[in-house]
């Protein structure tokens, strides 16, 4: 058995929070840990581009500003599609959203990082300001009528409760859908990684004939993270566009 | 057999089991890029305007084989 090795190797380890400057105040911890250090590393480094590509110049466009550019007009037109001209006014959140889940994603994916997105208070924490923004901003608008968004047109009065049964369960199930599709993605995905890095260990420990074999797991890693960099990309992409769908609840309820 | 030998080996049966739900993600994911294709070679003007479509398809269904893989490395190393 090979228990022996791969018991030293421990996939989720990786995901540990450990505090780097330990505060506490009033018996709270509220250490700086290395999950908020990549989350302000994160915001920093979507500032810093933003910023920077919308300072603009004389002459021709950089390459940051089209990078700024690109993601901004990725995102706007996604929102408009989705919930049309009205939503808009939910740009920066949606946009902001998706830099920071996307910068995160990227960041914790290279080797001895820390993935945050892992972390389902994170993604939780996330999915539950969408779900209460779709609620809140949905009763200021619309008031009574926004549960015209349970009630769909044109279904027929026997099958009408249990339509809305249905329909009230498929509501309340987003935020935990919406939170554990981005961190179950990302902790396989990562768990993924080190399991194929521990098959290599496990054979250069095992004997002379499999030292040869240990480049196989290798060969499989570099694959594994260029998809990894996809899904990376990818969760973000659905994270942001499935915010921009459950927004339009709030802003057009019953428009389906 | 001791129970805690017991547990052990329930264990790594349920992880073997959960790992089955991603042969069904398989199949969906397969389903998908197949129908995608029939469709694209009957009409290939339109494949360039549903492709973000089908990425959005394939991020829904494969996150279904994801959360069966991450309950088997759960059982496996979390437990």
């Amino acid at each position: 058995m090979a228990g022996e090795a791969g018991s030293a190797i421990n996939p989720i380890e990786q995901f540990s929070i450990t505090p780097i400057i330990p505060i506490r105040i009033a018996g709270h911890d509220f250490s700086l840990t290395n999950s908020s250090l990549y989350m302000v590393i994160a915001v920093a480094i979507v500032c810093l581009v933003m910023t920077a590509g919308a300072r603009g110049g004389p002459g021709v466009p950089g390459r940051l500003q089209s990078a700024a550019e690109l993601a901004y007009e990725f995102i706007a037109g996604m929102l408009r599609s989705a919930t049309g001209e009205k939503g808009m006014r939910f740009f920066p959140m949606v946009f902001t959203i998706f830099m920071f889940v996307l910068v995160i994603n990227l960041i914790g994916l290279p080797a001895y990082t820390f993935e945050v997105t892992a972390q389902i208070v994170i993604t939780a924490a996330l999915a539950l300001l969408v779900f209460l923004t779709v609620i809140v901003v949905g009763l200021k608008e619309h008031g009574l009528h926004w549960f015209k968004l349970f009630v769909p047109s044109g279904v027929p009065i026997y099958i009408l409760p249990l339509v809305v049964a249905i329909e009230i369960i498929s509501f309340l199930t987003r935020p935990l859908s919406h939170s554990v599709r981005l961190f179950a993605n990302m902790l396989a995905g990562h768990i993924m990684l080190s399991v194929l890095g521990s098959f290599s260990v496990m054979l250069l420990g095992a004997g002379i004939v499999f030292k040869v074999l240990a480049v196989v797991p290798i060969v499989m890693n570099v694959g594994v993270f260029a998809l990894e960099l996809l899904v990376a990309f990818l969760q973000a992409y659905v994270f942001a566009m499935l915010t921009c769908m459950y927004l339009n609840d709030a802003i057009h309820p019953g428009g389906h | 057999m001791e129970p805690h030998e017991l547990a052990i080996a329930a264990k790594y049966i349920g992880a073997g089991l959960a790992a089955i739900g991603t042969g069904a993600a398989g199949i969906g994911v397969g389903n998908l890029f197949g129908q995608f294709l029939n469709g694209a070679l009957r009409n290939p003007s339109a494949v360039d305007g549903q492709f973000g479509r089908l990425i959005f398809g394939f991020a829904v269904t494969e996150a279904l084989g994801i959360f069966a893989l991450l309950i088997s490395f759960l059982l496996l190393f979390a437990v």
